[in-house]
């Protein structure tokens, strides 16, 4: 199944300024592992070396949070990953 | 080539570049803007090779690289990270890449990495993958060793140093855990903490636990050790084992708390710390607004004040451990950072200094390229 993926902005340095890519997969981590064939290095800046997502990022499958990198898009057509940027 | 100071800072690295007279130095753009800079290394076996260590106040850590002294940037294509948890066991993610370290002169390409959470690495190709260092992450007293005690920037891996006469000889320091070595290029650690004090430990006689700030190792005296730990400033002349306070000589009302050691790159008996106000809830900032370097000449028998030139009060500022660095080839160049984004320098082993650098971002790292 192929998805919209919104690419937040720190992160854009991988997909040379591209705020929505277009990637492969049924599953959150299908997508990320598709992407990171296109954008080394992306992948692991928002999920660390246990497969746990990193203590600021989120992601929705849809309007729906996806916490488990397993999860199915279910559906779902666009996968948004968020960076909460927050502080100073 | 012109030479280079390297400004990690909070907010991005800075590169402060001086005129051929050396009175001033210009401030470029940041670089990795935005990107929290704990450390940016020169090789010196390859001096146009750079690595820096990154992170966002949101994404993960990793590690870029430049092969022509800080122009171009390339991220490590396999950055420091842990192994792959086992079921049941405690997974470890690295938070930060905090220090960095070039190899032996016969081991070019090698590097090794410090995180936090404590991790060691270990690159062999010039950083551009890293591998973790299974003697020390999975050593059976790692849990121990690095038992979670943090810093508020987590339980940092620093002063990771390499004998120059001995590639397999190394040592590393954690914050919090203590000095451990290995002669057998990091197959196996042991800790090397005695007569270090560890006031905030029940056992004050622990073999580790403790917190050193920085370890520095002479470079043409490999056998003498410097530390300036949370509890005082030591030395250490191995083949003995125990640490001497030589902090004890420092003033009392100045006391010998600090984060950074610099070591002359001669001789072994000259040093510089700064001292920081550790009374209390540790403040860290310089004792009582007057910020000051201390030398010694004599190994840390005695200790002289060096403040010509720095503000004689109302400065409240600290450096940390890497933001400290001096000119290896004259030992009389000195520069440091602060955490309010000053820089200063003395061009005579820290009799006078002058500020070159205002205005910039919270300073974690002052390393200069030459």
């Amino acid at each position: 199944m192929h998805c919209t993926v919104k690419i937040p902005s720190p992160l854009r340095s991988y997909t040379g300024g591209v705020s929505s890519v277009t990637a492969h997969g049924a599953t959150v981590a299908e997508l990320l592992a598709d992407l990171e064939q296109r954008f080394p290095g992306m992948r692991f800046r928002i999920i660390d070396e246990q497969d746990g997502i990193r203590p600021h990022i989120r992601f929705f499958a849809g309007s729906r949070e996806v916490r488990d990198l397993t999860e199915r898009m279910d559906g779902e057509r666009v996968l948004h990953v968020i960076c909460a940027l927050s502080g100073g | 080539m012109a030479d280079i100071l390297w400004i990690g800072t909070r907010k991005g690295l800075f590169a402060l570049r001086p005129d051929p007279r050396r009175r001033s130095f210009r401030v470029s753009a940041p670089q990795f803007f935005g990107h929290v800079i704990h450390h940016a290394v020169q090789d010196p076996r390859e001096p146009r090779t750079m690595l820096v260590a990154a992170k966002t106040g949101h994404l993960g850590p990793t590690v870029f690289r430049s092969i022509d002294r800080g122009r171009t940037w390339k991220e490590a294509a396999q950055p420091p990270a842990f192994r792959k948890a086992t079921e049941g066991e405690k997974a470890r993610a690295v938070e930060r890449v905090f220090w960095l370290t070039a190899g032996h002169s016969s081991d070019p390409g090698g590097w090794y990495a410090g995180t936090a959470p404590a991790g060691l690495f270990r690159s062999r190709d010039a950083g551009d993958r890293w591998e973790p260092v299974a003697g020390f992450n999975d050593h059976p007293m790692n849990s121990r060793w690095a038992a979670g005690l943090a810093t508020p920037d987590g339980e940092l891996l620093h002063s990771i140093l390499v004998d120059p006469r001995d590639a397999g000889h190394l040592y590393l320091a954690i914050s919090v855990g203590g000095v451990f070595e290995s002669r057998d290029g990091g197959r196996d650690w042991a800790p090397l903490n005695a007569g270090i004090e560890a006031d905030f430990l029940p056992d004050s006689n622990a073999a580790f636990g403790h917190d050193p700030h920085c370890v520095e190792l002479h470079p043409a005296m490999p056998d003498r050790l410097y530390q300036q730990n949370h509890c005082g400033i030591y030395r250490l002349d191995r083949p003995a084992t125990t640490w001497t306070r030589i902090g004890k000589a420092m003033p009392k009302s100045v006391g010998d708390i600090g984060f950074p050691v610099v070591l002359h790159p001669k001789n072994p008996d000259v040093a510089w710390v700064v001292p920081m106000d550790g009374t209390t809830v540790w403040p860290r900032t310089s004792v009582g607004g007057k910020p000051a370097v201390y030398q010694t000449r004599d190994a840390g028998r005695s200790w002289r004040r060096q403040a010509r030139g720095l503000p004689a009060k109302n400065a409240w500022f600290t450096v940390l451990r890497q933001a400290m660095c001096i000119d290896t080839r004259d030992g009389r160049g000195l520069y440091f950072g602060t955490t309010g984004g000053e820089v200063w320098a003395s061009a005579n082993g820290g009799e006078t200094w002058r500020r070159i650098a205002e205005h910039l971002p919270e300073i974690y790292s002052v390393t200069l390229a030459i």
